[in-house]
């Protein structure tokens, strides 16, 4: 019987920090998304919640394709 | 003769365990879209069966030992493996009647124990093995992935809170049906390849394949099929526990779930501690109910699941021993089990007629639980 306890520990670690950083960045996206709505009803642009927004979903897109490669060739 | 017909009763028993897998299993990844609406019940089933097969043909990492060091597979017969399977069946069947979602791999496990041990001996069977293969896994898996969940999906609630909800409940379905995306892939890479290394190991023992062989196509192929075309019947009333019986699932929360249960599955195994599928959604969901509000989680629900997911190892093996006993007494037992195995599946399939659960009904349910029907995507309410 050897619980492999350090593995699990590194499990929740990693775990924790990559989704949670994720579910924030995405959230992060879709304030970003909330301001240019809001900024577009005013008639003003709203570029700068795109760009956020933008920036974003790119890097959780990053991830993502990380994960795809880590499925398909780990 | 007869060695080489119970290998083709074994292969077709390993199939159809591979299928009870794939609807067993749905729920984990799609429960929550289905819930928050971010996908249609059918669309979901479909989306994660196409993944899940897809899944299946990417990885090319054949685990060596199907059974993962729990059994002594050098004592196995495919008589006892069948015995294992019927057990695993059963179990499933009878889980997914009640609604619970409980650990395929447990099942299979079980009943190989089970199986393993009442005709190769006990000592056949690694009980230390059973802690730390297990044990420690069943009670971390959930725990890990509902801290993480119930971190992000509290988060999430603080910043949107004075955001427009229009577009938080868009934005966060859209990130859904990705996120689960990827639990239905990672899911397929998984749990497919365990149907693959059973028929693979079964015509080891069987001399029809060298020893060390990787899985024929054919087997690659009919193991995907299997899984998927399981994952497409859609097991509805797993997914109704899932989606809507542990708590209410907004976007936001939904998407906390699948990210964190995403993470954690290919974080366990690629750091080389694996956790169950099922235990770490089912922790996720509650974990994400837990960060928006604790009193809407029902407590007497998550505690029925946990119950299931201690018996479902005891259980699946005691089948799996009566069956594996009788399956390897010759082909009169192998054919009797055959048969009550069929039985109870018949039982099973007639019980389940009266009060069906399918795509539409697990829809419709939704609606009438909640008024404010979290299908319309434009009048989705977020409460903080």
């Amino acid at each position: 019987m050897q619980v492999k306890w350090a593995a699990l520990g590194e499990v929740f670690l990693v775990g924790f920090g990559v989704a949670v950083s994720v579910v924030l960045l995405f959230t992060l996206g879709v304030l970003g998304l909330s301001a240019r709505a809001t900024a577009r009803e005013r008639g003003a642009g709203g570029g700068v919640g795109q760009a956020l927004a933008g920036v974003c979903f790119t890097a959780c897109g990053g991830v993502v394709l990380y994960g795809v490669y880590l499925i398909a060739f780990g | 003769m007869e060695a080489s017909l119970l290998v083709v009763v074994v292969v077709a028993t390993a199939l159809i365990f591979d299928f009870t897998n794939g609807f067993h299993d749905t729920a984990n990844a799609m429960a929550s879209s289905i819930a928050t609406g971010a996908l249609k019940p059918r669309t979901a089933v479909a989306l994660s069966a196409v993944l899940n097969l897809v899944g299946a043909f990417l990885s090319v990492e054949v685990a060596k030992t199907i059974s993962g060091g729990l059994v002594d597979d050098a004592r196995i017969t495919p008589a006892v493996v069948f015995g294992g399977l019927v057990g695993a069946i059963v179990w499933n069947l009878v889980t997914w009647f009640v609604g619970l979602p409980s650990s395929s791999s447990h099942a299979l496990f079980g009943g190989l124990i089970g199986a393993t041990w009442i005709s190769a001996g006990a000592d056949a069977v690694h009980f230390a093995k059973l802690v730390d293969k297990i044990l420690v896994p069943a009670v971390a898996a959930p725990l890990v992935a509902g801290v993480i969940a119930m971190t992000g999906s509290f988060l999430t609630y603080r910043l949107v809170r004075r955001a427009r909800q229009d577009v938080v409940g868009r934005g966060f379905r859209a990130g859904q049906v990705v996120s689960a995306s990827l639990v239905s892939l990672a899911h397929g890479t998984n749990d497919a390849q365990k149907t693959m290394g059973i028929i693979t190991l079964t015509m080891i023992t069987a001399g029809m394949l060298p020893a060390q062989a990787g899985p024929p196509t054919w087997v690659v192929v009919s193991a995907a099929l299997a899984i998927a075309l399981g994952t497409y019947v859609g097991g509805w009333r797993i997914i109704r526990t899932l989606g809507k019986g542990l708590t209410s699932i907004e976007a936001p929360q939904g998407f906390a779930s699948d990210a964190s249960a995403a993470t954690v599955i290919l974080a366990s195994s690629h750091l080389g501690f694996p956790l169950s599928t099922t235990h770490v959604c089912s922790g996720s969901i509650v974990g994400a109910g837990v960060g928006r509000r604790a009193p809407d989680v029902r407590w007497g629900v998550a505690g029925r699941m946990v119950l299931a997911w201690l018996v479902t190892l005891p259980a699946s093996a005691g089948v799996g021993a009566v069956a594996g006993k009788l399956s390897s007494t010759g082909v009169v037992g192998t054919v009797a089990v055959a048969a009550m195995g069929l039985a109870v599946g018949a039982w099973i399939y007639r019980a389940s007629r009266r009060n069906p659960v399918n795509a539409e009904t697990v829809a419709r349910a939704e609606q009438a639980d909640e008024p404010e029907s979290p299908v319309e995507p434009a009048s989705a309410p977020v409460t903080v």
